[in-house]
This record gives structure tokens, sequence and C-alpha cells, in this order.
């Protein structure tokens, strides 16, 4: 098993590495100037000042120079500085993170609590009522785009019934807790503020809610499927010759089988939450890494870009691998 | 052990009171087409401790009856009608709390396929215990104990071990006795055995079943064994039911039904298959009947064979009824009511086809009969698998190691062995589908061993192969047409598409199917019909040498018998040379001139077809053709089988020196040291043994 | 002997009517057709349905509610909403499908020639695909998107450079799994030349699962070019599309309707194209024709 999973994380920085490889030549080989898209039109007009712009960011040293100093500054664990705002990339990213952290956090537990028993329920009571709503919310959850989601969940519930806290953390009046990871929820239950942590979990209601309604519908399905694909193997036919009761043999023998496809989807999904909040982050000014990204990116701030891509590239392959242990505690066919 | 009389042992038994009687049984399957009705009106009885065989063609109804059993019956399926009383309480309409009750703990049931029958993510240790922590009998301690038990009584090495283990880690053999070890775990007054050894070699399949005949006799637990091979349940089984259409068509002691069957199917069923202990020279054809079993969806009024039957006399239009014919013996049979037997078979001549002339070879280098035509000299193919982490070392399949093979002009080579023995690549890497990793392959005084596909082409007209499982081996979405024409085009064998489609004519005329099957799609055709298509295809560029890869082995037995009888008169007419590949020794024995036996990637002996199975020279040949069932029970009754444990080792690491040495009785200290080589110990019989004929 | 006993009285319907298995049969498909037929005739007709101009701006009707001349309401600037809805099924349906059939294509082609060319130049490829899967794909269309440029070219090569991948991959294991089927061996025992052998028997037997996943994959594309629009990178503004229109309305929660039907008609077209994926699955699953 270690020596499985240490020659995946081998495997993984490799492919860590060639990802900056990659992102550094998109971000490098495409006609948009970062210098002209930080300096506005005014200063850009002025030569001098454009030069001076670009030597101090090493935009006028040639390619392989700008990724070998990129390289350089990574084995020190420096991402380097961001042009927009003139800050560390891995102090921005560290201070952005927790923010979404939280928030995907919550949206995949909203998704997998409901998702996964209302996929077996539905496998197990096919053609039902309950059967016809999970494929509703699963069908609902899929093709709802989630900007548009956002939307109408703050319209209702913020602007209409107002039953709900509008964006953002916390109500803008109140402090943040004192940061100890970063997590609201977690340091205001720490430092024992109850008044904030439940200020931030109502704030984190709909925006989670929000964010788990594609992965619900993903789990819901997978889950589904999956069942119904177990229900017809021949060992379940056999655990009914056994005198098996209906229940254990649904909960105790299809679903283990069952829940092997899940936890690949699930893991992805929950990968894929942490890392594409954008539309949910910025229309409930979640101040995360999503919102962080999308501002980088319309800066064209090559190291901002370059710094998340490398943690996102990162999130993935550690998401991935814990994917794969999984696997191999869930079935023991898996060879280790 | 192997004092295996349990036929005469269980049938001192008879006299006990019944423990499951089956009383107008109807299920039905309420289908889109229609209902299906599967079982139609069945009724049988089994006693305390008896062992009942069911047997039948697939679709005849016998699995759906046992499920029917304990009801363990999937949606479009239902009991309609009659009663299943066990120890006196109707299963049919028992709540599902009783019921549950029932299953696993008064009856159990094993089924056909070990593979899938197991978790594959829950341990062993588990699945066993549940069986009995559900019905109450145990504590789990207790339920662990009694695991292991139970494990090493159905012969589990190291069992403290095997409970801990994953179903994975066991070959299919070692699985299907921990299905028996779950069957017999509460002492079951009945165990259901659905077609318990089909999936299996034949030599575990003789391992399984000596296990069961002596389970049944230690636990006096009644057996109800459902099989479409008559020599397993000859070999297990008291009575018999034979069942047809749904229905019961016949019932009564083993014996003598095997010896005198007085239903028409039945005797066709005893007919139609080759018995490895019994060889008329000369008789090749074997008996068949005509035509398929009624549409379950609508039976006809009257006798349900009827249409099929060879004794068809004027009243079989009205429907007969299940009628005594002598003490225990029934038959739902007009025509044996008068108390006579049904006269043995006369196999009749082929019908000569008028369509020879499209067979007639055009181009080609006709060899005289008996000379070489392909040679396989050292053949070997590894499989590398893939590597299972990124720095691992990659592990290789040892398919095929060094093989050589020679196959003579007219004749037909049998091919023989267990699953995993190489055969079926050995086919593949003749037909150049798998390029071999070394040695040599001359066919037609070419060798096409490492040829480009393109050079072997024009070979192609020669060399043809027939697959194994009809429903893979025909393009779904292609029309017969399209299947037989694509061949025909490609060699330019004919000229024009009017000719084209006369070829095609002719092919289905010589397999046996009409004209009309030209438009129509593979799925439309049964399993049977499908084995003639392909057949077709091998035969539509006139070749003279057919590799035929397990051709039969997904058929019943009268459609097996068909398909056989096929080849045969195909050989006759056009002078073809066969290498047949089966792991049916009776099917390879009948059919073969020359056998060859093959186990774990090489060659173990070599000899003409009644010499092998008359004086088979190594120990592994002389362990395969004892353990073959044979159906006829006071044969099984006398022949003592010879117990070969264990399985075949892995090809990926197979053992040095003679591979057959880990189970080999006789095995010596030079047999893991030295391969033994193949040597011409009597005129053109071959073995590879350092102790040939010693067992 | 044939006394038989009749347990239950069973008195039900046992075969459905014709029409009951027609709806099962193809009625997810038929709905989800009808649905994008809808669309696509919308699209076409524009300028016949709209009404009014879909970028006269004109300050004096903003934000009017939805009434009998402005059917859906009008915006922040007095463009009507129905004639930007209906303008906006252009961009949406031709940038799906536009990036799902060349991304289908590009990937099928690559996964073959994976499929076929085995050993290092598999294991190359193979690799490529995996490197763009480890990044999420609206980071990675964002960054390219933003570097590009604003523009719904450039928003759409941006996505074919994450798109591709998922299609290498499936056209690659479809092509391994019929590659050993019998009747491929039977073609090349035959004599056919791999090319005849991928084109008569590989590819008609392979398709159906990739026009699946084309079906449903459309739907996944029009969402994420609605979304990259939404965050203001797919189209150049006045131009009418519906991710571009939430984000104008976005802020308008007491104008709800400036945000709410565009974002609508995202959601009945995924629909549409994710009925019509699941129904060609179910009816060339060969499991599903069983009932």
């Amino acid at each position: 098993m270690l020596r499985y999973v240490v020659s995946r994380l081998a495997a993984a920085v490799v492919m860590a590495v060639f990802a900056t490889l990659i992102i550094f030549l998109i971000a490098n080989t495409v006609p948009g100037d970062p210098a002209l898209a930080q300096l506005g039109d005014l200063a850009a007009s002025n030569p001098e000042f454009l030069a001076a712009f670009r030597a101090k960011w090493g935009l006028d040293l040639p390619l392989w120079e700008r990724y070998l100093i990129f390289l350089k500054g990574l084995l020190r664990g420096d991402l380097g500085i961001s042009i927009a705002s003139q800050r560390p990339v891995l102090d921005d990213i560290i201070s952005y993170a927790p923010a979404t952290i939280e928030l995907a956090t919550a949206g995949f537990l909203l998704s997998v609590v409901i998702g996964v028993p209302l996929g077996v329920l539905a496998a197990v009571r096919r053609d039902t009522w309950i059967d016809h709503v999970a494929r509703f919310i699963s069908l609902a959850g899929v093709s709802a785009p989630t900007f548009w989601l956002a939307f109408i969940v703050l319209a209702i519930f913020y602007g209409g019934l107002q039953i709900a806290p509008g964006p953002g953390r916390l109500d803008t009046i109140a402090f943040p807790p004192a940061r100890i990871t970063g997590l609201y929820l977690v340091d205001s239950l720490l430092s024992g503020d109850w008044s904030t942590f439940t200020d931030a979990l109502a704030h984190l209601m709909l925006p989670s809610i929000v964010l788990a309604a594609a992965t619900l519908g993903l789990i819901t399905r997978t889950t589904r499927a999956s069942m119904l694909e177990s229900m017809q193997q021949d060992y379940v036919r056999v655990a009914r010759a056994k005198g098996l009761k209906e229940g254990t043999i649904v909960w105790g023998h299809v679903l283990p089988n069952a829940l092997i496809p899940v936890v690949t989807l699930g893991g992805l999904a929950y990968a894929n939450l942490l890392t594409g909040a954008v539309m949910t982050e910025t229309i409930f000014s979640w101040p995360g890494l999503g919102r962080y990204t999308f501002r980088s990116a319309a800066a064209l701030d090559f190291p901002a870009i370059m710094g998340i891509t490398l943690v996102v590239a990162i999130t993935y392959l550690l998401i991935n691998l814990l994917i794969d242990i999984s696997y191999a505690l869930l079935d023991p066919r898996v060879v280790r | 052990m192997q004092e295996t009389t349990p036929v005469a042992h269980a049938a001192t038994q008879r006299p006990a009171e019944p423990i499951l009687e089956v009383e107008g049984l109807r299920t039905q399957f309420f289908t889109d087409a229609g209902v299906v009705r599967a079982v139609d009106g069945v009724s049988f009885s089994v006693a305390a401790g008896e062992t009942l065989g069911i047997v039948g063609e697939s679709g005849s109804g016998k699995t759906v009856a046992a499920l029917s059993l304990i009801r363990l019956l999937e949606d479009p399926a239902r009991i309609v009608g009659g009663k299943v009383s066990f120890q006196g309480r109707n299963v049919v309409e028992m709540s599902q709390e009783d019921l549950r009750n029932i299953r696993g703990d008064g009856i159990a049931m094993v089924f056909q396929d070990p593979m899938t029958s197991l978790n594959p993510v829950l341990k062993i240790a588990r699945q066993l215990a549940e069986t009995m922590l559900v019905h109450g009998r145990l504590d789990e301690r207790q339920a662990l104990d009694r695991s292991v038990t139970l494990l090493g009584r159905m012969g589990i090495t190291a069992p403290e071990r095997a409970i801990d283990s994953y179903p994975h880690q066991f070959s299919g053999g070692m699985r299907q006795r921990v299905m028996l070890a779950m069957g017999f775990a509460n002492e079951p007054a009945l165990l259901i055995a659905d077609e318990p050894t089909t999936a299996l070699d034949v030599t575990i399949q003789a391992q399984i079943l000596d296990l069961i005949a002596e389970l049944n006799r230690d636990f006096n637990t009644a057996i109800v064994l459902i099989s479409h091979d008559l020599g397993v349940i000859a070999s297990v089984c008291a009575r018999v039911v034979v069942m047809y259409a749904g229905e019961v068509v016949e019932e009564g002691p083993t014996e003598a039904i095997l010896s005198d069957p007085r239903h028409p199917y039945t005797w066709a069923l005893i007919n139609a298959v080759p018995r490895i202990d019994r060889h008329v020279p000369g008789q090749r054809r074997l008996v068949t009947i005509e035509g398929t079993p009624p549409d379950p969806i609508a039976h006809p009024p009257g006798c349900r064979f009827a249409a099929r039957c060879p004794f068809r006399i004027a009243k079989c239009t009205e429907h007969p009824d299940l009628l005594d014919l002598a003490p225990g013996r029934k038959a739902r049979c007009w025509v044996t009511q008068s108390g006579d037997p049904l006269l043995p078979p006369s196999t009749r001549a082929p019908v000569p086809s008028q369509a020879k002339a499209a067979m007639d070879h055009g181009a080609g280098t006709k060899l005289q009969r008996g000379e070489r035509m392909l040679e396989l000299r050292g053949v070997v193919k590894h499989f590398p698998l893939p590597k299972k982490t990124f720095f691992g070392k990659r592990e290789i399949v040892h398919a095929i190691d060094g093989v050589d093979l020679d196959v003579s002009q007219g004749e037909t080579v049998g091919l023989v062995g267990e699953s995993g023995c190489g055969k079926s690549t050995l086919a593949r890497v003749v037909a150049r589908i798998h390029q071999p990793t070394a040695g040599s392959v001359v066919f037609h005084g070419q060798d096409i061993a490492n040829a480009a596909q393109s050079r072997i082409r024009p070979l192609r007209r020669h060399m043809q192969m027939v697959f194994q499982d009809p429903y893979a081996s025909l393009n779904p979405r292609m029309t017969v047409a399209d299947i037989l024409g694509e061949p025909l085009r490609l060699h330019k064998i004919t000229g024009s598409e009017a000719e084209t489609r006369k070829h095609i004519g002719d092919l289905l005329d010589v397999v046996g199917l009409s004209a009309k099957a030209a438009e129509r799609y593979p799925h439309e055709f049964s399993g049977g019909q499908r084995q003639r298509i392909s057949i077709a295809r091998a035969l539509s560029v006139r070749p003279d040498f057919i590799i035929a890869d397990e051709p039969i082995s997904a058929l019943d037995v009268n459609i097996q018998a068909q398909i056989i009888n096929l080849l045969i008169d195909l050989q006759e007419r056009f002078g073809l040379t066969y290498l047949f590949i089966a792991h049916d020794l009776a099917v390879v024995r009948h059919i073969s001139d020359r056998v060859v036996v093959l186990y774990l990637g090489k060659v173990a002996e070599v000899a003409p077809a009644d010499k092998l199975f008359a004086e088979p020279l190594h120990p592994y040949t002389r362990y395969l053709i004892s353990a073959v069932p044979i159906p006829d029970a006071a044969i099984e009754k006398r022949r003592k089988r010879l117990p070969l444990q264990g399985e075949p080792p892995s090809a990926i690491n197979p053992p040095s020196g003679c591979r057959f040495r880990t189970r080999c009785p006789i095995a010596k200290s030079i047999c893991s040291e030295v391969i033994p080589p193949m040597v011409e110990h009597r005129p053109r019989h071959f073995a590879a043994c350092h102790f040939p004929g010693q067992f | 002997m044939s006394t038989t006993t009749t347990v239950t009285p069973v008195a039900f319907d046992a075969v459905p009517s014709k029409r009951r298995r027609w709806l099962r049969r193809y009625g997810l498909a038929s709905a989800g057709a009808l649905i994008i037929l809808s669309w696509i005739l919308v699209a076409i007709l524009a300028p016949v349905l709209a009404g009014h101009a879909p970028d006269v701006v004109d300050v004096t009707q903003r934000l009017r509610p939805p009434s009998a001349t402005h059917w859906l309401g009008t915006d922040a600037l007095g463009r009507d909403v129905f004639a930007r809805l209906v303008y906006g099924s252009r961009i949406s349906l031709t940038t799906g499908i536009i990036v799902v059939v060349l991304a289908a294509a590009f990937g099928t082609l690559v996964g073959g020639v994976a499929a076929y060319a085995r050993g290092k130049i598999e294991e190359l490829i193979m690799r490529v695909t995996d490197l763009v899967l480890c990044f999420p794909p609206i980071i990675l269309a964002l960054a390219i998107a933003a570097a590009l440029g604003i523009g719904a070219v450039n928003t759409i090569i941006a996505m074919l450079v994450v798109w591709w991948p998922k299609f290498a991959r499936l056209a690659r294991s479809l092509i391994i799994v019929q590659r050993s089927q019998e009747y491929v061996e039977a073609a090349v025992v035959v004599g056919l030349s791999p090319a005849r052998i991928l084109i008569r028997h590989i590819i008609p037997n392979s398709i159906g699962p990739l026009i699946v996943l084309v079906t449903l994959d459309i739907g996944n594309a029009i969402i994420t070019f609605a979304g990259l629009s939404f965050l203001g990178l797919g189209v150049v503004p006045p131009t009418p599309e519906w991710g571009s229109m939430v984000s104008e309305g976005r802020e308008l929660i007491e104008q709800w309707w400036v945000a709410a039907f565009p974002g609508l008609a995202i959601l009945t077209i995924v629909v549409g194209f994710n009925f019509l994926g699941d129904g060609i699955r179910d009816w060339l699953d060969p499991k599903s024709r069983r009932r």
C-alpha cells in the first residue's frame, strides 16, 4: 500500500510540473499583453514607462528564462508577486482559500448526504414517486446554470421572502472571527463566538445549496444507476436465497458495490467545487479563490494565474490520489 | 474417498416421506410481447434425503421452476398457479417473513456461476457467517468457528486463512465450494443446485459433483440438481425429471430413463450426445431432431413435442397428460402408452445439396490427402499485463510456451484442454489474429508467423475460422448478405453482383438455411442458426482448412449435434481439414482423427483419437478422460473417478520442468528439473512425460 | 395429475398497450427532440418572432415589468428582454453544437490513433489527455479565454482545448473493446484491411455511446459558454446572449425578469439535450429493451 501511494505521489509531482509548463506556454504565447492590461491607456502610451514595467516583471526576458525563474522560485516555495495586488501570490492564495474551502466543503457534504440516500431509495423503489422526484431533482440540478440558480435563490429567499441573509460571508456590520484556520465556522466555534457562528452559517446556506445543486444531481443520478446495475448481479439473488432481509441486502450487500463509481465521481466533483466556484462566489460576493482567479485572469496577472494553476493542479492530483486510495480500500479487487 | 456410489445409496432411501411436493406449478413472464408460459403445470415431489435431477434444454423452464420453489423470481415473472409445499407448508402463499425464514435454512440454493455469485467486496467470513446469523442459529463467535469447519469440510485448504479472503482471491472451483459451504451451513432439508458445474472445467466439475454426492449422504440433505447434461445428472441423481416447453415430459429412476427413455424428447436428448466411452467407427453422424421448441407465448394445443417428433401418431394432436407407465415411471406421450420402448436411432445419410457447384475450389494449391498443410514449430505467445504501478515490474502471461503441431490435408485434429490452457490463443496464432512471440507457423509452405497482413491475405482464402460465441461473432449491424458478401467481394470470388447473390444463396443452402435469411440481421436468428451463418462465412472463400474454436460449446445438445453433423457433412463433401478446439472430450473423440492435449501452454500428449482414449500415456490425459461424466447410470455406478486434486497453476509463473508436476501423483524430482521432451512412445502416439503410462 | 389449484386469482393487464410501449421506448427522446427542434425554429425565425429589435436602447422604457407590449419586460437599457432572448438562442445553440462537434471529431481521431498505434504513441497521447484533465475545465477555459481576449470565437477555442480529452478517452476505450470482439477477429481472418475493419465493423458498433455523449454534452457546453459570458468573456456587449443577459440582471433582484428568463431558457434547452441523450442511451442499451 505504501509503495503504491509513494509511486502515485511521484507520478503526481511529475504531472504537476508538466501542468505548470502547459499553462506557462498558454499564458505566454497568446496575444494579450499584461503590460497593456495593467497600466491603463495613459501610461501604456509612454514607451519608457512600458519598458520599465516590462523589465520590472521580467516580461522582456526570453520565454524559457522566465519559466526557469518561475521554477527556481517554486523550489523555494515562492510563487512570485502578483502584478495586480503587489503581494506574494502564495499569500494571496492562502488568504482567499479558506472561504472557498468552507463553501465547497459545505456544498459537497450537502450533495453527498442528500444525493446518496436519494439515489439508493430511487433505485430500490424504482418507478415510484420517490424515483420520479429523485430523477427530477437530478435533472434540474445538472441542467440549471449555477449563476442563474444563484440569482433565483437570492431573489426568492433574500429579495422576496427576506428569510435569508444577502451576499457575503458575514453581515456587513459584523467582524470576522480571529483568524486561526480562516474557516469562519471553525474559527468562531474555537473562539466560542456563538453569534458569529450562526451568522456565518446563515450566510453559508444559500451559496452552498446553489453550489451543491449540480453535484447533487450528478451524485443522485450516478448512485441510482450504479445501484440498479448492482442489484442485477447474481450475488443479490444469492443473498435473497440465504434468507437475508431486504434492508441488509440493499445497504449491506448492494451499496458497498454501488458506491465504487460514486466515489470517483464524488472526488472529482469535490475537486471541481474547490476550484470552480467562480460563478457562485461572484454572485454571492464570496471572497474566495474563484473570484481571485477570475480577477487575475481578467487582468492577465500571470504570476497569479501560474500560482493558482499550480495549486489547482496539485489539488486535483491529490484528490485523484485520495480517490484511488479509497478505491483500493472499498474494492478489494484493486491491486495495491 | 472415491467410493462414490451415491446412486445406489440414495435409491435405498426412496420410501421416505416427501419433503417437497410441487403440484401444477405455473410461472409466467408478463412481457411486452405477451405472456410467456415458462413453467406450465409442473408437478413432482422430493423425498427426504433424495437426489432428483431436472434436465432440459435452455428455455425448457427448468431454472424458472427451481427459482419458483423459493420464489426468487424477479419482475416480469410471477407464479400464477399451483402449489409448492415444503414440509407441509405452501411456499406460494407464504408471507415474505415466513419465506425468508425458509430460504437458506430449510431450502438452500447454489447457482450456476460461482464467479458472480459471491459479493466481491465482502469477506468470505461475513458472507458465510451471515447465513447462519440471520436464522438465529448461532452467535457470531460460533458462526465464525463453524465457517472454518465448513470450508474445511468442503475441501478448501487452510480454511482459517480462507475466511479472511475476498472472493476474487479464489478460482471458480473454490468459489463453488464456498457456495456449497453456504448452502450446507444450516444443514437444510433441501438443496437446489442450478447447473452448479456448468461454468467449471471438467476436472473441477468432477470434484464438485463428488462433493455434492458425499454431502447428500453425510447430511441427509435432499438434492434437486438442475442440468442440461445427462452425464452430470447420472453421476449424482437417483431419479430424474425431464422438462420440455414448460412441462414435465418424463419422470422416473435415472438408470431406467437413460437406458430406456419413454418420451421421444428424452430419447432425442440421450442420442444427440456423443459418448466418451463408446465409439462406433464409421458412424459419424449424431441423432438430431428437427425444428425448435415451440413459442412459449403460444404453445400448440396438442403434444408440444409433436412437431419435432419422429414417432408422431395421429393422436398427438391431443395434449397428453403425464401418464403412468410403470411404478415410479411416467411419460407425457401417447406413443409409449402401448408399453413398447422407443426404437434405437438410425442415422440418415445426409441429403445431397444441389449447391455443390458453388463450393468447387477455384484456384489454389490443392494438396493430396495426407500431405502436410500446417506446421507449427516452437510457437510461443506471451501477453504482457498492464503494469500495476508506475515503477512496478511488468508481468507476462505465458499463454502458449513452445508448441509443435502438424495438420495434414483432410484430417480433423482435435485440440483439448481446460480453460486457460492456451487453446484459443493457439487458434488465434494459427489464424494470425495474434502474432506469435516466437516460433514458426508454416501454412501451405509459407511461414506466416511474422508476415504482414497484406502478405497473408492471399492465404486467407485457404484458411478460415469459426468462432465460439454465436452472439459475438457476427456483426450485429450487417445483414447476412453483407456478412457473407464481404469476403466474396474482397477476394474477388464472384464477378458481378448477381453472381454474388447467387453464391450467397448457395452458401446458405449448404449450411441448411433458407435463401430468405440473406436479408435479415443476426439478432433475428437463434444461436444454432447464427453458428450456421458463421460457418457459411468461413466457407464463402472456399477454404481447405477451417479452425473451429469451440464452435458448439454455447449451444444446446440437440443443436450441438446438428452443427457437428453439418461439419462432418461439409468435410466429406469438400474435403475440408479441421483444427477443432473444444473442452468437451466426448465431442472431440467423436469428431477427431487425432487429438492434441494441451496443459498450461504446452502439449502434453498427441495421438490418434482411438489410441488416446483407449490408452492414454500422460497422467493428465487419464485424469481428463476419467472426469467426464457418462450419461449411463449403470456405468456411473460402477466407475471410479480418478480424483485430480487442486487447480491449474497460474500462467504468469508456470511451474518449472513439467508443468503438470504440481498436481501429478507420480511426479519425481526429475519432473521439476527437466522439461519432458515430446517422445513417440508408440507409433504416432507422442507424450511429454518422464514416466509415460506408469500411472 | 393436471389438477391445477389456482392460488391467487390473477387478473391484471399483462400486456401494456402499444401506446404505452411506444412512450416507454421513444417518449424521452421524442420530448427532448421536440424541445430542441422548437429552439432551433426559434433561432431560425428570430426576426419574425422577436417583435422588437434586440439592441435598440430606449432609456424611457427601462426596467419595465412584463406586459402586453414587452412580454418579458425590458432591461436596464430599455431593451426588450423577449427579443434579446429569442436572438440569444442563436448564439447558445451554435456555440454549443460547434464546440462539442469539433471537440468530438478531434478527440475521437486522437483516441482512435492511440488505440491503433499502441505502445509509446498511445502512452504519450493518453498522458497528454490526463494532463489536460488534471485542470478543472472552467478555470482552464477562463485562463485561456482571458489570455485570448473577449469574443465568441476565442471562447470557443478556449473551450475546445478543455473539451476534447473526454472524447479521446471514450473513443479509445470503445475501439479497444470492439477490437477484441469475435466479429472483428472474423474480419481479420477474412482478410479485411485495418482501415476497412475500422470503417465497416468498429465504427458502426461504437458510434452509439459517442452519439449519447455528444448529445448530453451539448447541454454542458451551452451552460459553460453561458457561464463564461456571464463572467464577461463570451461575447462582446451589445450582442444578445443568455449568460451575459443574466449577468446584466444579476444585481436587479427587484426586477427579476431581466435575469430570470434567459436562465430559464438555458434550463429548458439543456433539459432538452439531456432528455434526448438519455433517450438515445436507453434506446441503444439492449438491457432496457428487456421489459
